[in-house]
């Protein structure tokens, strides 16, 4: 069965430098186990691909049952240098939500 | 020792709702109105203003808001911390004390925490030994120096908490961090010992909730966005601190917004890298210890909150000019509308290739297309399209190339594709790119200055 990210889970970005940081949060428990799972480092970097030019850092917080992730070189030289119109980066945990998962 | 205090957001950032801070001493009791005004780039924007009037270089705004609930404060008991001060807060204190007395009031002590601003320092700081390497590149700073326009590092808690134990009622500070501002109050009311690490990332982490104003109240909410209530008089967060570390999350009743574990969560992860490891001048807070507990009523407890020593060494956030930038944009209608874009956008690099101009980056965005989610952006029947923004960004060294830029975009409405609009603000003109430099520097090699304002 194929799930829509955005149906169970959301999120928060941001920039740190030339980084964006995407903090995504599942509803739920079971939603946590499912972002746990297939969120991996390889998933979000290739659904980035064209976006994120470096390595991605991936944090898990059960806690908050929420995962973070560092997208390195994204934001085309961060804040003031960045010529992007999304230069902080705001837009992509929105646009990270757009994938779908097969579960 | 009380046994609870009520500390308010007023600001998240220079340029956020300007009722909010007023709402918050007026529509329910409060003990701490903290805002936060500083971001990297406006350092360096107040550096320059400092330069060309030796009197400025603070949020000018700042004394404007003082002075409209000065007296309300000081009825309430209300004590305000700020670090509106940028990179002149002892001007601006005097502003803050100069309208009071102007307005008949003096009852009341004024603050100052600077010491932050090295800029003029940077020779003997390299003396010392310390480099100032880039945090990110490993760089050292000397090959900058000449182009930096503002260098200051960020203080924490303890200077604001010295400057609340000499008595003031208003606290004006240079760079320091966000989650200080929040913290500090804490220390101060509660007694706790800044050893004590559990109890300094309770409250750093509640200031890290404060820090972004209505961003955990409701505001740019992912989740169920709808489901927040009268966001045109939204509540900004007030953080109840209890003495055992314990903090609640919460509004003003009457105000709109929304406080529930989701919009809360979203901020705890807001522009945060390691979150096991969120490092301050304090502490270094571990935020997979923190744990939310929903009361109801737009209330959330934070609490168990675990954390470490702080590191040796103060973050340093330097400024330099890096060139120059401009932005031209021109509207396409349908039909046709995302080609048209297209056409106007090959036809405008063509011309700057065919003149002699030098640019490190030329970057085409489509508003309306992909210009958020880039290749992620869904192909879209151009028949459906109704307009579309043509967003062109160009960066260099050379002023005169970013210049003649600016001069390319209105000629392609009579000389390229049609049905075009869009252009009534003149040319773009040139801005200077200012870039930002991280580095550490030694706690030692710094001491921050707590002075009282004399009424």
């Amino acid at each position: 069965m194929k799930i829509k990210l955005i149906d169970i889970a959301h999120g928060r970005s941001g920039d740190k430098g030339d980084a964006a940081n995407v903090g995504i949060i599942a509803y739920d428990d079971a939603g946590y186990d499912i972002i746990k799972k297939h969120l991996t480092t390889e998933r979000v970097k290739e659904h980035f691909k064209g976006i994120c030019f470096g390595i991605i850092e991936r944090y898990e917080l059960p806690n908050l049952r929420a995962l973070n992730f560092i997208l390195n070189n994204t934001l085309g030289g961060g804040g003031t240098v960045s010529l992007k119109h999304d230069a902080q980066g705001k837009t992509l945990a929105a646009a990270l939500l757009r994938m779908e998962i097969e579960v | 020792m009380k046994e609870k205090i009520k500390i308010a957001s007023g600001q998240g950032f220079w340029g956020d709702l300007i009722e909010a801070p007023f709402w918050q001493v007026t529509e329910g009791a409060i003990d701490y109105l903290v805002m936060d005004y500083l971001a990297e780039v406006t350092m360096s924007i107040l550096q320059k203003q400092k330069l060309k009037n030796p009197d400025l270089g603070y949020a000018k705004d700042l004394p404007v808001l003082i002075e409209r609930i000065l007296p309300i404060c000081l009825a309430k008991k209300i004590k305000v911390i700020t670090n509106g001060g940028g990179v002149n807060p002892y001007s601006c204190a005097k502003s803050i004390v100069e309208t009071a007395k102007k307005n008949g009031i003096s009852n009341f002590k004024v603050a100052v925490v600077s010491g932050d601003n090295i800029l003029d320092d940077l020779d003997s700081i390299i003396e010392a030994g310390c480099n100032l390497n880039n945090m990110e590149t490993g760089e050292p700073i000397i090959e900058h120096k000449e182009k930096l326009l503002s260098a200051n590092v960020y203080f924490g808690a303890a200077p604001i908490v010295e400057a609340l134990n000499s008595g003031a009622d208003i606290v004006i500070t240079g760079r320091t961090t966000d989650t200080g501002l929040t913290l500090a109050p804490m220390i101060y009311e509660f007694g706790w010992s800044m050893d004590d690490y559990d109890k300094m990332s309770a409250g750093t982490v509640a200031g890290h909730i404060l820090e972004c104003g209505a961003q955990s109240t409701g505001g740019n909410y992912l989740g169920n966005w709808k489901s927040v209530e009268n966001f045109s008089r939204i509540g900004f967060p007030i953080a109840e601190a209890f003495p055992n570390g314990d903090v609640i999350i919460t509004k003003h009743e009457n105000l709109g917004g929304l406080v529930n574990i989701e919009t809360v969560s979203e901020q705890l992860l807001y522009e945060i890298g390691n979150p096991a490891e969120y490092i301050t001048p304090d502490c270094v807070a571990d935020f997979s210890s923190i744990r939310l507990e929903e009361l109801g009523n737009n209330r959330i407890r934070v609490f168990d909150v675990k954390g470490k020593i702080e590191t040796p060494f103060y973050k340093v956030s330097c400024s330099y000019s890096s060139g120059y930038s401009s932005v031209g944009t021109l509207t396409y209608s349908w039909p046709e509308a995302l080609s048209k874009a297209r056409a106007a956008d090959k036809i405008l690099r063509e011309r700057l290739s065919n003149l002699d101009l030098k640019f490190d980056e030329i970057r085409t965005e489509f508003v309306g297309y992909n210009s958020c989610h880039g290749p992620l952006s869904k192909e879209i029947d151009e028949d459906n399209i109704n307009e579309i923004m043509l967003r062109i960004a160009v960066r260099s060294d050379d002023y005169k190339s970013v210049e003649r830029f600016g001069r390319e975009i209105a000629p392609l409405i009579l000389t390229g594709p049609p049905s075009v609009t869009g252009f009534a603000g003149g040319r773009p003109r040139p801005s200077e790119v200012v870039a930002y430099w991280p580095a550490l520097i030694p706690k030692e090699l710094v001491t921050p200055k707590v002075e009282i304002l004399g009424l």
